[in-house]
């Protein structure tokens, strides 16, 4: 237990812009992009967190600076820790981090998905395509201010597009019924039937035939 | 009348260029498992590029998750690893639990063992089956299958669902285990051991399966690491890692069971690793049975997580208004972020939760472990046969429902 205990403590000494990271559970660390790639190769080489188990983002809204945070989850074969490292994208236009892939294969895929999901470019990742929507999908589905329900967006490939005539559609769920509104608001607009417009006051209660 | 018909000499031969051969193969193949795709190049049979093409599935649960309370996303997480529902179920809940930090009695971490190792059967009777028919043995697929549905008799029974669980609440579970249930369990367990070993036997010494598998996709120990692989096929590797035992929770510390661990890493070895985890599965629930605790099965004490009992509601008004509140405002999170990971038939499903305070997560994003279990396949299966990447997609024994979300 050691070993993990001291991993903030050992961070700061030798990066000292390093600063801890509130966190529920493991030890979290924030560092500067520009240090993320040595940060990573120490954990990985001189604390034995062998393991990356996760990459992914955070949005914190549109406004808000800064906007994106890259998040690493790296375990330890050995020792049984777990720590978290973030990293805030400097530019919220344009959010960037290096690539961690030539430190572990397995970023790939998941530098893949954060870019795909929430538009964030890993500089030196050497495949930076869409893995889960099409190439070609001009959306960041994970973002805060992409709505839920989707955005109307052409097909894909044009020939089938040209011949059928559609679209990809928004889903139809939109605000629907099953979906609870976050946040402190009434709770007239928050309970989730208020939102299904198909009947209320104003428009009637469709019979049963 | 004979057709006259010359081969071309070998002049002519040099005259025609070799070229690289491109094949789709899926989304909708048998081997696939579900919609995966994979683009190959090939010189002849044998694969010189792979590019896995993936998102097939893809629903956006992490995007449906930011946009309800916590105890309304417990059916998605059904719908991530489909085969071992109950296991995703308990993962899920535990995470937010952790975030609440909330300790559910011993009672409920019983239930969850129980019913996580016997998802991790009915999860692995199933990668066996189709592995099985992956490589030419379609009987096995007939035995497990009937094992499996006599595991979906016992999950209706507890859940009134055969698939779709949603078993696990936050603080707690559904309901509790029906009369006699527990005995049932023990009954297929006794039932379960000779039939696993015939099974298993079908495919252990096999002549047609071992030629089949072994040697075959083998992953060295360092690739398994560095592509972040879990469960099976990391222990297949030869790294003994396994959460259970190494980060227990719910209470598996209290249970005695083996991690079998490979040594060369090949598809064959992975087979084995998961024969002998549905031993070692029944071995736990022999153990949460004999020792099942008394007392609540959920956090009685968590009144702004977990729903008062119905005839409580009924009855009395603050009760009423407190199950009101849970489900229009949802169960009340402090502000903060955890990251938990459990030990499930496919590898290591991770949850990591950021909260801002309220009902709702900031953003919740799913480690599903057949996502990085994949992630190797652009490595694996250059250099193999087309014929044995389908033994090679047999044996890492993903589910699309999870990879893709």
């Amino acid at each position: 237990m050691s070993a993990t205990a001291a991993v903030t403590t050992a961070l700061q000494e030798k990066f000292p812009q390093v600063t801890p990271r509130a966190s529920l559970d493991h030890e979290a660390v924030n560092v500067p992009a520009g240090e993320i790639l040595a940060v990573l190769q120490y954990l990985r080489d001189d604390r034995a967190y062998d393991l990356l188990v996760d990459v992914t983002a955070i949005d914190w809204a549109e406004g808000v600076t800064p906007r994106f945070t890259v998040v690493y989850h790296l375990f330890s074969t050995a020792h049984h820790g777990y720590v978290r490292v973030a990293v805030n994208c400097p530019d919220d236009g344009a959010p960037a981090v290096p690539s961690a892939s030539g430190l572990w294969a397995g970023a790939n895929w998941h530098e893949r998905e954060t870019y795909d999901m929430f538009g964030i470019k890993f500089d030196g990742h050497p495949d930076l395509r869409r893995i889960l929507m099409w190439d070609g999908y001009p959306h960041f589905p994970l973002r805060k201010d992409f709505p839920l329900a989707g955005i109307e967006t052409p097909l894909p490939d044009a020939e089938v597009a040209a011949e059928t005539g559609t679209t990809a559609i928004a889903a139809p769920m939109a605000g629907g019924p099953f979906v609870a509104a976050p946040g402190e608001i009434n709770l007239t607009e928050a309970e989730p039937r208020a939102k299904d417009e198909s009947w209320n006051e104003a428009r009637e209660k469709p019979t049963r035939r | 009348m004979a057709t006259e018909f010359s081969f071309p000499d070998t002049a002519a031969v040099a005259e025609f260029e070799t070229e690289k051969m491109s094949l789709s193969m899926g989304p909708s193949h048998p081997s696939t498992h579900g919609v995966l795709r994979l683009q190959f190049e090939l010189d002849g049979e044998i694969v010189t590029k792979c590019d896995p093409v993936i998102g097939y599935l893809h629903r956006g649960d992490e995007k449906i998750a930011e946009n309800m309370t916590y105890n309304q996303f417990v059916p998605y997480t059904d719908r991530l690893d489909y085969l071992a529902p109950l296991a995703n179920n308990m993962a899920y809940a535990i995470a937010v639990e952790k975030l609440a930090r909330l300790e559910v009695p011993a009672r409920c971490q019983a239930i969850r063992v129980l019913t996580a190792e016997m998802a991790r059967i009915s999860a692995h009777l199933l990668g066996l089956g189709a592995f099985g028919i992956d490589t030419g043995a379609w009987t096995v697929f007939m035995y497990s299958f009937t094992e499996r549905e006599k595991l979906y008799k016992l999950f209706e029974e507890l859940t009134g669902a055969r698939f779709t669980t949603s078993y696990s609440r936050i603080g707690g579970l559904q309901r509790d285990v029906p009369e006699g249930w527990t005995g049932r369990v023990n009954a297929f367990c006794d039932q379960f051991l000779p039939i696993l070993e015939e099974i298993l036997g079908l495919l252990t010494r096999n002549k047609i399966f071992m030629d089949r598998t072994v040697g075959i996709g083998v992953i060295p120990k360092a690739d398994a690491i560095a592509y972040g692989l879990t469960g099976p096929n990391l222990r297949g590797s030869g790294v003994g890692l396994d959460l259970r035992k190494d980060k227990p929770y719910s209470g598996y510390e209290q249970y005695e069971f083996d991690v079998p661990v490979g040594t060369r890493g090949d598809s064959y070895d992975r087979y084995l690793v998961r024969g002998e985890e549905m031993r070692q599965s029944v071995r736990i629930i022999k153990q949460v049975i004999a020792k099942f605790p008394d007392g609540p099965w959920y956090a009685t004490d968590a009144r702004k997580i977990f729903a008062p009992s119905k005839d409580k509601i009924l009855t009395s008004m603050e009760e009423l208004i407190q199950n009101f509140m849970l489900v229009t405002e949802g169960p009340q999170m402090p502000a903060g972020e955890v990251y938990f990971e459990a030990e499930n038939p496919k590898g290591a499903l991770g949850f990591y939760v950021v909260s801002k305070g309220g009902g709702v997560p900031w953003r919740l994003k799913i480690r599903a472990p057949s996502f990085c279990n994949l992630s190797i396949l652009p490595k694996l299966c250059v250099g193999s046969m087309v014929s044995d990447v389908v033994a090679i997609l047999g044996s890492l024994d993903f589910v699309m429902g999870e990879c893709d979300r």
